[in-house]
């Protein structure tokens, strides 16, 4: 079936340095997936500080250097280390290179019925220049005094004060902002422009819809993030305050800068970008979900416009709801209230878009498999998360709750047993696609259930704790009484986050053995409408065989008088 | 280390003893009440879908619905309960605890500078008036800069890691950090603010008991971030007056 009809290229110009939509798409999710389990790897280190504080790491602890544990345990600058770069990596290095990288790269081009993306040239750039990003990144591990560790969020005055591991962060940052601007106008111009014929906006898979709105939040949020970027890296190494307020005093000395910035500036740069970021996590995992569930329901997605309309209005209200996260720096009740009104009016798409999602099972034909488990578990998952982000955005509750584990919980049962699961799911679903053979069933549902237990395990008791009053980022949170007393959940969080890293090696050992020895796969295993199934299995060098003409919707299952349960959007005719 | 009470925290929320906090805790409660029976209602419904629509032989999948009812009602219901939850609850709550501020005049006025890792509290002393802070006469024996020649700084009272209020009486902390932003955080009191430098932010509230509780530092500040852990103890008027006069600086010689 497959059917290779790339020229002859060098080996590195076919599969490292390639201009093709499919192997850069390839490289982003190798990539990404490995920056999510090194990512993983940081926490599971943290995990062991926090469930038991200040005693030395088992064998493992010798092989660090002594400017990160003494006799294996951890000092708490590297803690900070660690809780810096797991949020930098998981989120910048790890999930929007897979949701918009890896698989808006291999899928958009596909769907849409095009033989590459618009500009292939700069698709390769996009991903070396994510590539780079992604090095400084890691290197900075191996500066003397290490990586940044003013967390994630990276807020002056502590991080303009901070070590070297800071710059490499900013410089890290504006390299992988670079890439995604690359990438997302990319994204946007194929799919305007190089549309297959019939494929009109509505008949567009949602998938399709949430990769393009998706871009847009990058194209449109990332520039102030960059130009903040660099304003910081000018406060650190130019001797500008764009952010350094006058008259600080640092360990009794008088710091000598020339003043008059002002911090929160910083924020709200900062969350101008990290808010919308929370709906490039989240647009691209509900695409992928409603593909799936769609082919795995036999069945059209319900409320198909309102998901459309839903999840641009959600991206346009992105936009208004930054200052939500900053509550408590001493604003207005004018300003507080205006960001309270919006933060409940952004949850109401979000409501729309849960609730069509799990209407869709409604009168279904549901077929169990691997992907399908993965993207289920997203809809009870993602509504945990959705609904306990309705404390936070109200400033009310939010006073006690504000930088508790309660947050923590609230965003990772966003990304993590949320996007995370619908990563999985699509790279279930179409590995077919990509390799030509299927991942083996059996261990993909060990995979999931062993994850899905143990995940909530993890972020489940973070509720309670947030409700104790624990606040986040604390090297030993038994140092407060108030820690102590939940201090037994952090045992449990541990021992759930090391047993979700074994669920792992069903994964990753079905993830490679398959790539060679998997089922073989059909061009169509799924039985699935959307154009990407059009193509050979793995498609060639401009993807199609013949140039696709669309004549339907993208979810056209179980039509009345058809003689199969799917009818293909590039079939002319019922068939 | 002061003896505290285990049954002040656990598993929930914290014991409050602050005035205003019971309506937080209220709003806390209602909202989970409503999660938990949302999330109830839609898993009920997702775990019936997938069983009664499971693939089987003879089953097959429909592909005209009617459409559904239930949702618009339960949109707008959700959006009605969030309006509900701004006007009737966030609003005020917030108004009160920002806008509300005691009057000077009864209220118990402290500052507390926040710097890399403790909490310097300033007492106005006898005077009623502040000192001024110097930033170059900050030296750890001087954590605040004051200069004692001033006659206002004369009788101020400078306690670290240590805030001590009357119960029952307004208390407004101004809050400025010498350095990072931290975040003052009592979670008996139901009150978290940042303290960013270059600012002054007021925060006022009322403890309804006595006891030894503690103050946090919610806002990561540096490799001490864990241990700027600091004493909030609430005292009868008495008790209070007694350990100012304790830490009231001594006349010379």
């Amino acid at each position: 079936m497959s059917s290779d009809h790339s020229h002859d290229l060098p080996f590195w110009k076919k599969y490292i340095f390639s201009t093709d939509h499919k192997v850069v798409g390839i490289q982003y999710t190798v990539t990404g997936l490995l920056f999510l389990f090194f990512g993983f790897c940081l926490m599971m280190l943290m995990r062991w500080q926090l469930a038991f504080p200040s005693q030395p790491l088992p064998w493992l602890g010798q092989f660090f250097h002594e400017k990160t544990m003494v006799s294996g345990i951890m000092l708490p600058e590297f803690y900070n280390q660690l809780g810096a770069m797991h949020g930098t990596i998981m989120i910048f290095l790890g999930v929007v290179p897979l949701a918009v990288g890896g698989f808006g790269n291999y899928l958009v081009p596909l769907q849409v019925g095009a033989p590459d993306m618009a500009f292939p040239k700069l698709n390769m750039m996009s991903y070396w220049v994510y590539f780079i990003g992604g090095v400084i990144m890691f290197c900075s591990f191996f500066l003397p005094d290490g990586s940044a560790q003013s967390g994630w969020t990276s807020y002056p005055p502590l991080s303009v004060i901070a070590n070297q591991g800071q710059t490499f962060w900013l410089i890290g940052m504006v390299f992988l902002i670079t890439s995604s601007l690359l990438g997302s106008i990319n994204i946007i111009v194929t799919i305007v422009h190089l549309r297959a014929e019939g494929l009109t906006f509505f008949r567009f898979p949602f998938f399709i819809w949430s990769q393009l709105v998706t871009s847009f939040l990058l194209v449109l949020a990332f520039p102030p993030l960059e130009a903040a970027g660099i304003l910081q890296l000018m406060d650190r190494v130019a001797g500008t305050s764009f952010f350094m307020p006058s008259g600080l005093v640092v360990s009794g000395q008088v710091l000598q800068a020339s003043g008059g910035g002002n911090p929160l500036l910083w924020q709200h740069l900062f969350w101008f970008l990290a808010h919308p970021e929370v709906y490039v996590l989240i647009l691209p995992a509900m695409g992928i979900v409603a593909e799936i569930m769609a082919c795995n329901t036999r069945k059209p997605i319900y409320g198909y416009k309102m998901l459309v309309y839903s999840a641009i209005f959600l991206g346009f209200m992105s936009f208004l709801v930054w200052a939500h996260h900053m509550f408590l720096t001493g604003m207005s009740t004018k300003m507080s209230s205006f960001f309270q009104i919006t933060t409940m009016i952004i949850s109401i798409p979000s409501v729309i878009i849960l609730t069509a999602l799990v209407l869709s099972l409604w009168g279904g034909s549901i077929r169990f498999t691997t992907p399908m488990l993965f993207a289920i578990a997203f809809l009870p998952m993602f509504g945990i998360g959705g609904l306990t982000g309705l404390p936070l955005g109200l400033t009310a509750a939010d006073l006690h709750l504000h930088d508790t584990y309660y947050v923590i919980g609230h965003f990772h049962y966003v990304v993590a047993p949320g996007t995370i699961f619908a990563l999985f799911a699509g790279v279930y679903h179409w590995f077919p696609k990509v390799t030509g053979r299927k991942m083996s069933e059996f261990w993909g549902k060990v995979h999931f259930w062993l994850s899905f237990i143990f995940i909530n395990g993890i972020f489940m008791p973070m509720f309670s704790m947030g409700l104790a009053g624990v606040s986040r980022r604390l090297y030993d949170p038994t140092q407060y009484a108030h820690g102590l007393a939940v201090q037994p959940l952090n045992v449990v969080i541990s021992y759930s986050a090391w047993l979700l890293a074994l669920a792992q090696i069903p994964f990753i050992l079905n993830f490679f053995i398959s790539i060679f020895a998997g089922k073989k796969a059909t061009d169509n295993p799924w039985e699935a409408t959307t154009l990407e199934w059009a193509t050979p299995t793995p498609p060639g060098h401009g993807n199609f065989l013949t140039e696709p003409k669309v004549y339907r919707g993208p979810y056209e299952y179980s039509v009345p008088g058809a003689q199969h349960d799917f009818s293909p959007q590039h079939l002319e005719g019922i068939n | 280390m002061r003896a505290m009470n285990n049954n002040y925290y656990g598993f929930g929320l914290p014991i409050d003893i602050s005035t205003h906090g019971a309506a937080i805790d209220r709003l806390i409660i209602i909202l989970h009440i409503f999660m938990v029976a949302l999330f109830i209602g839609w898993g009920i419904f997702m775990i019936y879908s997938l069983i009664k629509f499971r693939a089987r032989p003879g089953h097959k999948a429909t592909y005209h619905l009617n459409h559904f009812k239930a949702p618009t009602y339960l949109e707008l219901f959700v959006a009605l309960f969030e309006a509900v939850l701004l006007v009737g609850f966030s609003f005020p709550i917030v108004n009160q605890f920002v806008n509300a501020k005691p009057d000077e005049s009864t209220a118990l006025k402290v500052r507390v500078v926040a710097e890399q890792f403790a909490w310097n509290v300033h007492y106005a002393g006898k005077d009623g008036i502040f000192g001024a802070s110097k930033p170059e006469l900050m030296k750890p024996g001087n954590p605040l800069g004051l200069d004692r020649s001033q006659e206002a700084a004369k009788d101020d009272i400078v306690a670290i890691n240590q805030l001590h209020i009357p119960v029952h009486k307004p208390v407004i902390v101004e809050l400025s950090s010498k350095d990072v932003i931290h975040s003052f955080f009592l979670p008996v009191m139901r009150v978290k603010q940042d303290t960013v430098p270059g600012q002054k932010i007021p925060v006022w509230f009322e403890a309804t008991q006595t006891g030894n509780f503690e103050i946090a530092c919610a806002q990561l500040c540096g490799l001490g971030h864990y241990r700027m852990r600091g004493f909030f103890t609430v005292d009868t008027q008495e008790d209070f007056d007694t350990w100012l006069d304790q830490m009231a600086p001594k006349p010379e010689v």
